[in-house]
């Protein structure tokens, strides 16, 4: 059960995975809806030690005017992340290839989702920071854009949950980790609409056999179930609080506050 | 704006005259503070400041980096600000406009004219490279004065900054030897200007109607940096009030951060 040569270990001798995860369980996740003051809605997702934030704006002017559609409000999410989000060295500043390509395939799985044709010539900006990244951001990042929309008022089908499901040491595993991901076989991020299980987000890498495939995606489902849970929790949350209070301070897991 | 900005600018007037601010504040009185310790845990260091509605955070990344060719065995400190699109509607993804450079310049002037970090001692003896500083402030909520969050941000997350392992050259991701040494911690106060009227800590709603803003930044015994923005002129007389109120105040918020 350990690890091969050129890779850590990434199952334990009792066979669980190296945070002590069964293959069917999720990092602990976290979250909190409406942490920002301007943003019309707002999300907080602290997933593993992912840690992302989420800001919707809209629907509002589409700037500049070529974006819009007489048909629909146009969606734009920007997936960015910060220069001290991880372990490795300082990020450079501006977008990477890789985070337009998660733009693009994060706006596409809520374009059928928000019921834009509702606001023609506007747009519903949606902006995404990964203050901390951990292994599952797109998935953190989708799980985040839904509980922001939700808190902006915007009308949805459906609300979305993410998961990824992966290969780890010839065992698939749901909601892989940091190094699961790197050093596993295959990691495939989901997206899936709680109702009727529609499949919104789909990426593959790696090698996996049709039957994998088939268990891949029932359990995302189940994954996805749980997320799904946490986020209309996290929604109805903010309606419990109090008018004046229903924004919450950005808790990012502090170690400790200290107010004047 | 033009329009707005006179509105704001008499509204503002009447309320001094009789003595108020729109938040009922004081001239000299600072909106609740509250700064939160380490935050984020892959960052070496990091902080988040709210000053009423204004959240920044900020985060500090350790690597290794080429000297400047003049100052070949000093370490290297750079500070950027990100004006990020969820933190107001008022900002736009793209490159750092000229406010966002500003406020990383004056942060980056106070922090190095304080010598809070010793450049000198980030060099590695018998290696070309130096220890680099990468300070970044994420502005998560903008409602005004930037300036003061940011520098108790960036400070804070110095003083409590982890100084990873460097061996042969190479930083040893996830390791720490100790913390990075900090010197005096400089802070800032920033004045608000309308008609003859001094304001400390200006939300946003009051910097639209200002005349003028004075940043002073202090560390106990020295100023060590200042920025006078906006068209209004200063007198000497004005500036001295400025630099006394700042040593006073700024030793009531050098007490929210601690120092060990």
């Amino acid at each position: 059960m350990s690890g091969s040569a050129n890779h850590p270990p990434l199952l334990r001798e009792d066979g669980k995975r190296m945070d002590g995860r069964g293959f069917e369980d999720l990092r602990p996740v976290s979250i909190e809806a409406r942490v920002l003051n301007d943003a019309d809605g707002s999300a907080l997702v602290v997933w593993g030690k992912n840690k992302i934030l989420c800001g919707v704006f809209g629907p509002r002017e589409c700037i500049p005017r070529h974006d819009e559609s007489p048909y629909r409000a146009v969606l734009r999410c920007r997936y960015n992340m910060a220069p001290f989000c991880s372990l490795e060295e300082h990020g450079r500043s501006g977008p990477a290839r890789r985070s337009q390509e998660l733009s693009k395939v994060i706006t596409e799985c809520f374009e059928n989702v928000v019921i834009s044709e509702s606001y023609p010539k506007s747009a519903i900006d949606v902006y995404i920071d990964v203050l901390q990244s951990d292994g599952g951001t797109r998935c953190a990042s989708a799980t985040a854009v839904s509980v922001a929309l939700a808190d902006a008022g915007i009308p949805m089908k459906d609300l979305v949950s993410a998961v990824a499901v992966g290969k780890v040491d010839g065992h698939l595993a749901l909601d892989l980790s940091k190094e699961e991901d790197n050093f596993g076989e295959s990691d495939n991020p989901i997206a899936i609409a709680s109702r009727n299980n529609e499949i919104l987000l789909y990426q593959m890498d790696g090698q996996l056999s049709r039957d994998e495939i088939d268990q891949a995606m029932s359990m995302a489902k189940i994954g996805a179930q749980k997320v799904h849970q946490l986020q209309a929790d996290a929604l109805r949350r903010v309606y419990e609080r109090t008018d004046e209070g229903r924004r919450v301070p950005l808790e990012l897991q502090p170690g400790e506050v200290r107010s004047h | 704006m033009e329009v707005q900005e006179q509105l704001k600018h008499q509204q503002l007037l009447q309320l001094l005259a009789n003595g108020t601010r729109a938040d009922g504040r004081g001239k000299l009185d600072y909106r609740p503070i509250q700064l939160v310790r380490n935050p984020l845990q892959n960052a070496e260091g990091s902080a988040l400041c709210t000053i009423g509605k204004t959240q920044v955070i900020c985060g500090v990344k350790i690597d290794l980096a080429t000297p400047f060719p003049d100052r070949p065995s000093e370490g290297v400190l750079s500070t950027g600000a990100e004006f990020t699109p969820l933190g107001s509607h008022l900002f736009e993804p793209g490159p750092p406009k000229v406010e966002a450079i500003e406020l990383a310049r004056v942060t980056d002037r106070s922090i190095r004219s304080a010598n809070m970090i010793d450049l000198p001692g980030l060099a590695i003896p018998g290696s070309a490279k130096v220890k680099a500083v990468y300070v970044d402030l994420w502005i998560a909520d903008h409602d005004g004065n930037l300036f003061d969050a940011a520098t108790l941000a960036a400070v804070a997350a110095l003083a409590d900054c982890r100084m990873p392992k460097v061996e042969a050259d190479k930083v040893i991701r996830g390791e720490y030897e100790g913390k990075l040494p900090v010197g005096a911690l400089p802070v800032s106060c920033t004045f608000g200007t309308v008609g003859r009227s001094h304001l400390l800590d200006p939300t946003l709603d009051e910097e639209k109607g200002l005349d003028g803003r004075f940043v002073l930044a202090t560390t106990p015994d020295y100023v060590c940096a200042a920025q006078k923005t906006g068209w209004m002129g200063y007198t000497q007389k004005d500036i001295m009030e400025f630099v006394d109120i700042s040593f006073k105040k700024g030793a009531e918020l050098r007490s929210l951060i601690r120092k060990d």
